[in-house]
């Protein structure tokens, strides 16, 4: 076992009420890494050739919960999970911060693998070498606040039982699911501290069909030992003067975009993007900044401290606990229901998270719903009352029926995309009559960045060649470069927003595994490993989806409308462009002009056996 | 040049970055080891962090109670000292302690305390640097007060979440 690794995976069949240790060997840790990139391999080497017809929700579809070698080590230790997701039928490695994920790496294991299907809800319990299915009946319906108090209080109380003479236990770290996920709400997250999600995918879906409502570890262990220790010791100090440099970011995090994006890029999600523009006063960061609790927020080995903790002491959302909010949950919980008052906001996203529902891919779907109802689509009949943008009370009824499935809720809980479809169908109109208001790539709601004004971050083809399609972290660029950070983050595991330098993170990489791991290797080998592997996989689709090459390469309709107001009013996502770079794209791959990877790529790659699957889709 | 050094504590200000016990860790064990770190952040609900470390008691109960003597304190300093070899891993000072501070190494299984890093706290650096400052490096004489400070992470979090949410704070922990 290379360093850097615990070693040891936990494989668990919960049909079967068996688990037992699996490892990989040197060769795919090298060529995958951990996280994102190793869970699309893991898939791939157990679903394989029955990709195309695995239903997400089968017993057999694992769940896949990993770290990355860099977890824990290199600042910002996060958690990613992966499975066949529910909502594109490829692959995403969706990644949360968590002291989960330095906890399972101390308890010994790199990564858990779940498949099976419990008879009655339970949680898995890790400690140091040793896992075990609890029950979880009492945990079943509860919110993320009321699950995080009592698996603190039941776990910290059972180790001290078993432990009773070492000292005060410390609470253990987690991942669970909150009722959007129990009720297999399709892009429902997987959850942890409250308000940090692994968002995209769907994934909370999966853990809810397989009755696990908690991943929870307790590692007494240290982290992994690297290669070389003292280099490591150094790149981590200087990776954390960096950061540390960052004053406006570790001062404000996202939590000041809410008004920016809007007002300055014209980039920001407004009552299901029918503009990006706004310049509410009311929404700028000061007022937030009024009910932040805690103004340095971080997680384990974290000096960016991006989150601050949120909540509200007065009126009819007293109670109400999140994070800043960040950027993208300002605008999906806010802006993008027509809310312009932070509190509002606060208790929306406080709102999503305790349901579990992911913040920005839920009230995406119940800006579609609002934008039905202002177009007459829906009614106070279909819906039960009258979903106005801006009525806060009426997203919250909305928002519980999602997670509960009940009315239009378990319509909307199939994702924005599969719900246009439904609700054409009982409208009686043609598909395309309803999703051309439907935000989405490849069955994944965007993230809350626009391209049409081209001020953002993101482009033309971001969002359209991205293998984990509306994902906006990890969108691609002009050509492969940006695509291949975010592809190294995800499997290295660590945040995104503790990003040092290329070179910097590089060197921490070959320091901690020993690995010949370079910018150049990663750019022209690992990363196009991880992401034509990806490719093949969201290409072969699923029982109920799949995407034509090309034509679901693409932007959703609205992104092509002209903005209809602000400083940058007319502009609009240059289709051209995007069919320009895609192939720019394709061709820095080597895949087809379908973005098909070709059988010279994947023999380069050592994915020969992706190849006949490829073939079929060529011929 | 020792003197006599006191960590004091602003539990508020900690972010739980728990970089304290990072650093705290490669100093005595070599490596990251947050369970073996003579800091430790606890984080009982999201938000609500409380670093949780040795207050060096006037009257030190945790030296009292050993029934070998392998607790010592350091004259200059006035950190709790540990004689690995002498220490039988009863678990008395834990339960003298009244935060019950000190815990039974994961590794080898021997009581172990903070030792102030004989006058230049590893934690104390990492917490400046970072510009929280919920640790912090003063020098004074050791004062009947450093006890009050000694006390359950549980309780000094239901107190915190009170802090920080009000009424609602009552219920998360």
């Amino acid at each position: 076992m290379p360093n850097g690794y615990a070693g040891k995976f936990l494989d668990v069949d919960l049909t079967k009420e068996r688990i037992k240790e699996v490892s990989f060997d040197e060769k795919t840790l090298q060529q995958y890494f951990g996280g994102r990139g190793l869970a699309a391999k893991i898939l791939w080497d157990r679903v394989g050739k029955k990709w195309e017809t695995l239903d997400p929700y089968a017993p057999e579809s694992p769940l896949i919960i990993l770290t990355g070698p860099m977890t824990g080590i290199y600042p910002g230790g996060r958690i990613c999970v992966s499975g066949k997701s529910p909502a594109s039928m490829g692959t995403v490695g969706s990644t949360a911060s968590t002291e989960f994920a330095h906890e399972l790496r101390c308890a010994g294991f790199d990564g858990v693998i779940v498949s099976g299907k419990a008879e009655k809800p339970v949680y898995l319990l890790v400690t140091d070498g040793e896992a075990e299915i609890r029950d979880a009946g009492h945990l079943w319906g509860t919110l993320g606040e009321e699950t995080i108090k009592t698996l603190n209080r039941e776990v910290t109380a059972e180790l001290t039982k078993r432990k009773p003479n070492v000292g005060t236990w410390r609470e253990p770290g987690m991942v669970y699911i909150g009722p959007a996920g129990e009720n297999v709400v399709r892009n429902a997250g997987v959850m942890t501290k409250l308000c940090h999600a692994a968002g995209y995918g769907g994934y909370g879906a999966l853990m809810g069909s397989k009755k696990l409502k908690a991943v929870v570890a307790k590692g007494r262990g240290k982290l992994p030992a690297p290669d070389a220790p003292e280099a490591t010791k150094l790149l981590w100090k200087k990776a954390h003067q960096i950061l540390i440099s960052k004053s406006e970011f570790r001062r404000y995090g996202t939590g000041y975009l809410g008004y920016q994006v809007g007002a300055e890029y014209s980039s920001e999600p407004i009552r299901n993007w029918q503009t990006e523009w706004h310049d509410e006063k009311s929404y700028a960061g000061p007022r937030f900044e009024q009910y932040w609790v805690k103004k340095k927020w971080s997680d384990f080995n974290c000096t960016t401290n991006c989150m601050k903790v949120s909540c509200i002491k007065n009126g009819k959302w007293k109670g109400d606990i999140t994070d800043l909010p960040d950027y993208e949950l300002q605008a999906y919980c806010g802006t993008n229901l027509g809310l312009f008052e932070p509190v509002d906001n606060i208790h929306m996203s406080a709102l999503i998270d305790n349901l579990g529902h992911s913040g920005i891919n839920g009230p995406n779907a119940m800006g579609f719903a609002a934008e039905l109802y202002q177009r007459k689509v829906l009614t106070k009949k279909d819906i039960g009352f009258d979903l106005k943008w801006g009525d806060a009370d009426a997203f919250t009824k909305l928002a519980w029926m999602i997670a509960k499935r009940e009315g239009i809720g378990d319509i909307l809980a199939e994702g924005t995309y599969r719900a246009a479809i439904k609700i054409a169908e009982m409208k009686g109109k043609k598909p395309e009559e309803l999703l051309k208001y439907v935000v989405h790539v490849k069955g994944i709601e965007i993230g809350a960045h626009g391209t049409r004004s081209d001020m953002d971050y993101v482009h033309d083809a971001s969002y359209a060649g991205n293998v984990q399609g509306g994902d906006h972290t990890s969108t691609i660029g002009d050509g492969y470069s940006d695509m291949s950070d975010a592809i190294f983050a995800d499997s290295g595991v660590f945040c995104d927003f503790c990003r040092t330098n290329r070179e910097l993170e590089f060197d921490f990489a070959k320091a901690i595994t020993g690995f010949p791991i370079t910018v150049e290797s990663w750019r022209k080998e690992t990363g196009p490993r991880i992401v034509t592997l990806q490719r093949a996989l969201l290409l072969l689709g699923g029982p109920d989806m799949k995407w034509e090459p090309l034509k679901d390469d693409d932007n959703p309709p609205r992104f092509y409308e002209p903005l209809p107001e602000g400083p940058y009013k007319g502009k609009t996502t240059d289709k051209k462009l995007v069919d320009q770079k895609l192939q720019a794209y394709f061709e820095t791959l080597g895949w087809d002009e379908r973005g098909i990877p070709t059988k010279e790529t994947l023999k380069r790659l050592d994915l020969a056996d992706v190849e006949p699957f490829m073939k079929k889709m060529r011929d | 040049m020792a003197k006599n050094i006191w960590i004091a504590r602003d539990y508020a200000a900690c972010s739980g970055c728990k970089r304290c016990e990072i650093a705290c860790s490669m100093k005595f064990e070599g490596w990251i080891w947050p369970e073996a770190s003579r800091v430790r952040v606890f984080m009982p609900f999201p938000g609500v962090e409380v670093p949780h470390l040795c207050a060096q008691c006037q009257d030190y109960p945790c030296v009292g109670s050993c029934p070998t003597q392998a607790l010592s304190t350091d004259p200059v300093t006035s950190a709790v000292l540990v004689d690995k070899e002498k220490c039988i891993s009863c678990g008395n000072c834990i339960k003298a302690c009244p935060g019950n501070v000190p815990i039974l190494h994961p590794g080898d299984n021997k009581a172990t305390i903070c030792n102030l890093c004989n006058g230049d706290p590893e934690c104390v650096k990492v917490c400046k640097e970072a510009g929280y400052n919920a640790l912090m490096l003063v020098d004074e004489e050791p004062s009947i007060n450093r006890k009050t400070f000694s006390r359950p992470p549980l309780e000094v979090a239901k107190e915190l979440a009170v802090y920080f949410f009000g009424e609602k704070g009552e219920e998360v922990i």
